[in-house]
């Protein structure tokens, strides 16, 4: 690459990191002040896109285009102000992880809504009108319009700091992203306050939004890509900078950019294609500076957040009444081969069940007990997964062995991965997990030779009795009653003891002589391991896999069972995975507007029952006078 | 001005306050006394709504503030500075004190409150006068202190929640906020302090109530308290 290339690589990456900036830096102020992750922070980018687009269109012209973009800021804005009155304010006082699913809700209903409105087609705005030529920089032609964009995120970036320095407003966002409940004391209505900054960061995401429509097509897929790269962002620079998350948005579209702009490069002993890197880089840049700087570039240790949150109940054995229920449960499903001789499919669906129970337990092992919120989960669910296919389509090694083998690989994952994840906490905590787990995505994705690619792997049946779906079944429900064993067993040893005591309180437990960072360390391990059995089984029950196995949708499934079951109860994850499990297959099959129904009902169930279905019922059962 | 009836409080399952009845009256300055643990501190909160689970009245300017949100009591004239100050760390003094800033009030036969400014504040603290810009984070125990209570004075209050002024901060620093206090006195303010130090009480206050194992003990003048070595030794004795 000549010097004049990559300069010129440069000035490309500066125009997308506006854009990036514009979607960080929003998620970043509401985060500051309101705590809550807000989800559906890409979905609203993404309304911005449409949005600009039914404005420049429609209209047409300059008040199309450039008042269309005015106008999608605030109308975003308010959808923002709608959002967060209607919905967030009635959970804060949820526990962290709810307020996450609700938002998750969102994400999905906001994509059936554009679906339903704009249909599925990607759509590509006009070009500028101002802003249509060319100018020739360093002997290549830059569109007028990239160089708009790289001027207006410094602007941005100004008019924030001047906002945040010098109002009383943004005095305000910045008392109350450091204590919230003193700003409330001194008389501030955090009503209003919080309304208002969600509107603020909900008006720069439409509007980062809106001002990509002259570049790239509006796109339904756009959501949770920005999410994700608003999220790397936010981290990269540290949560509540702004100048932070300008500088990160800057360094990842520079990486990026000269990836694409080396491309391929032959080192004589190897050739490495550069612009594959594309998509892993971004996670690379996070989980280096994570690792280096675990608050992020500029980003500060955060305070102690004062919990308004109901604290943990502690987990207890079950009764001798849940356990008759459990054994009620049990013999119900060993007898379903005999019930299910008629339809198929049940046995199907049963598996696709206890598969999803593992993985949600396995899950809840280190969110619930372990207090890490794992976002990456569907890593070690893959690894497995990815291990017994692999296995069985070079080895060509028995299921037996790939069976045992798959577990181990993903212990070996988790261990590694969770040796840095134990040293952060909270948010960074997750995000460098959901880091993780994108660099195995895109490694499976990338490294077409090994894991097949985008194909994935084929033919990966199970051997005789157990290509009978009844067998398999019967294998499936014993390595899953195993599994859900095993981490019982940890949980009511000294050692989950350990686990929840480097929960709740860190440094009185490392006082006691609990080396909390080893025993979370381990709990990631286990929690990989059993993870791992669901993978395995996952591969020879589909007979296929693809890097969807890995995809972050997954890892929010996850996610979703569990919080849905309810965090603090053992049996939550259960109900959580089979409610979801079941769920999935059958309303996914209804309508073609299946993520905005089940969105709805993820949104029923938060508002109704904020403690999860498990923790609903048992607090009914408390009020009705018994004890579960 | 401020009367409290029956004031129970809990965290989780633990009770914390039991049936607190008392009252500040206006132009007073009121100590509850009690060891570390007593509920001084939870008392305090407890009225200004920062704790959710609670019972009792709390009648303030003849309203009934007990089912209010923190703020909506903010604004009605109750300031608090909590114990451990709670100073915004990234932010300048002038900026602490913006936050706090409330518009002028009146007492309800229409007298008007002492209107502070940041000016005025300065006056009433020097220390702060010399460090405007100076990030709160980057300041001294003591100095913390005086900006707590003036971040709360911005709000020109009819009645001052003092959680432990004098608490972990240099004995000149203790002087100058019995200073204050008697200051804010005679410019008409009511002060309930919370305090264990009975000699810094005893410069300031009129009357005290004696907190233990968060219930009333003893209450009565202050002068009486300070003759009778035998309640001092029963409940404040370390």
């Amino acid at each position: 690459m000549t010097l004049n290339a990559f300069l010129f690589q440069i000035l490309n990456g500066l125009s997308s990191a506006s854009g990036l900036f514009l979607i960080a830096a929003g998620l970043s102020l509401i985060f500051g002040v309101t705590r809550i992750v807000n989800l559906a922070h890409g979905s609203l980018y993404m309304l911005g896109t449409y949005i600009a687009y039914t404005f420049a269109t429609k209209i047409g012209g300059v008040t199309g285009f450039w008042g269309g973009i005015i106008a999608t800021a605030l109308i975003v804005g308010l959808l923002g102000a709608l959002i967060e009155i209607v919905l967030l304010r009635r959970i804060y006082r949820a526990p962290e992880l709810f307020q996450l699913l609700a938002t998750f809700a969102l994400v999905l209903v906001i994509n059936d809504a554009a679906l339903w409105l704009w249909g599925p087609a990607d759509l590509l705005g006009p070009r500028a009108p101002g802003f249509r030529g060319a100018v020739e920089i360093l002997g290549r032609r830059l569109p007028t319009y990239d160089l708009f964009l790289i001027v207006i995120g410094p602007l941005v970036l100004l008019a924030l700091h001047l906002t945040l320095t010098r109002t009383r407003f943004g005095r305000l966002i910045r008392a109350a992203t450091q204590d919230r409940e003193m700003v409330g004391a001194l008389g501030v209505n955090q009503a209003v306050l919080f309304t208002s900054v969600f509107a603020l960061g909900a008006a720069l995401a439409g509007l980062g939004g809106a001002l990509q429509i002259a570049r790239e097509p509006a796109n339904l897929a756009t959501d949770l890509i920005a999410l994700g790269d608003a999220f790397v962002v936010v981290v990269v620079g540290g949560m509540g900078s702004i100048p932070g998350a300008y500088l990160a948005a800057v360094i990842i579209a520079e990486v990026r950019a000269l990836c694409v702009g080396i491309g391929t490069v032959d080192f004589g002993f190897v050739t490495i294609n550069f612009s594959k890197f594309t998509l892993v880089a971004e996670f690379l840049v996070m989980a280096i500076v994570l690792i280096v700087r675990p608050f992020g570039l500029l980003g500060k240790a955060q305070g102690a957040v004062r919990s308004i949150a109901e604290p943990e109940e502690p987990i207890r054995p079950a009764t001798p009444m849940l356990k008759a229920l459990g054994v009620v449960v049990l013999v119900g499903l060993l007898c379903l081969p005999l019930l299910a001789q008629g339809s198929p499919y049940l046995l199907v669906l049963g598996i696709d069940v206890l598969i999803a129970v593992i993985f949600a337990t396995s899950l809840h092992f280190i969110m619930g007990p372990g207090g890490m919120h794992s976002f990456g989960h569907a890593a070690y669910f893959g690894l497995g997964a990815y291990g017994a296919a692999l296995l069985v389509k070079w080895l060509a090694l028995p299921m037996g062995v790939a069976l045992i083998a798959a577990p181990l690989l993903a212990l070996c994952g988790a261990l590694l991965f969770g040796w840095f994840a134990v040293r952060l906490s909270g948010v960074y905590l997750a995000m460098l997990t959901l880091a993780f787990a994108q660099i195995v995505w895109a490694a499976v994705f990338q490294w077409e030779g090994f894991t097949g690619g985008s194909n994935g792997v084929i033919g990966v049946w199970p051997p005789a009795p157990f290509d009978k779906s009844w067998a398999y079944f019967l294998l499936t429900l014993v390595l899953a009653v195993a599994a859900v064993l095993l981490l019982r067993r940890f949980l009511f040893a000294p050692f989950g003891y350990a686990m929840r005591a480097g929960r709740d309180s860190p440094l009185r437990a490392e006082a006691i002589g609990i080396d909390v960072k080893r025993v979370h360390w381990l709990a990631f391990g286990v929690a990989g391991l059993v993870c791992g059995i669901g993978g395995g089984l996952f591969a020879f029950a589909k007979g296929s896999i693809s890097p969807e196995t890995i995809h972050i949708n997954r890892s929010i499934d996850g996610l979703v069972m569990v919080l849905l079951g309810g965090v603090q109860t053992l049996t939550g994850p259960i109900a959580g995975a089979s409610v979801f499990a079941v769920l999935h297959d059958t309303v996914m099959r209804q309508t073609e507007y299946w993520r905005a129904l089940m969105g709805a009902i993820i949104l029923l169930l938060v508002l109704t029952f904020p403690q999860g279905i498990v923790g609903a019922f048992a607090s009914l059962w408390r009020k009705a006078g018994g004890r579960l | 001005m401020l009367s409290v009836d029956k004031l129970s409080a809990w965290y989780g399952a633990a009770q914390i306050l039991f049936d607190l009845s008392f009252e500040v009256g206006r132009g007073e300055v009121v100590a509850l006394m009690g060891r570390n643990g007593a509920g001084k501190s939870t008392t305090m909160k407890a009225i200004m709504g920062l704790i959710a689970q609670r019972q009792g009245r709390i009648i303030f300017n003849d309203d009934d503030i007990s089912k209010c949100e923190p703020y909506q009591i903010a604004r009605r004239g109750l300031g608090f500075t909590p114990e451990d100050r709670r100073i915004f760390s990234d932010l300048t003094v002038t900026e602490n004190l913006d936050i706090g800033r409330q518009p002028p009030r009146q007492f309800l036969d229409g007298q008007p409150a002492p209107l502070w400014t940041p000016e005025r504040l300065f006056k009433l603290f020097p220390n702060l006068a010399e460090m405007p810009d100076r990030p709160g984070g980057r300041m001294s125990g003591g100095e913390q202190q005086m900006l707590t209570v003036a971040r709360t004075l911005m709000g020109n209050p009819l009645l001052v929640l003092l959680d432990e002024p004098s608490e972990g901060v240099a004995p000149l620093i203790v002087e100058q906020m019995a200073n204050t206090i008697i200051e804010l006195k005679k410019e008409g303010l009511s002060i309930l302090l919370s305090e264990q130090n009975i000699h810094f009480a005893e410069l300031v206050s009129d009357r005290v109530y004696v907190l233990e194992k968060g219930q009333i003990q003893w209450h009565g003048a202050m002068t009486e308290l300070a003759s009778n070595p035998d309640i001092q030794r029963r409940y404040l004795t370390v």
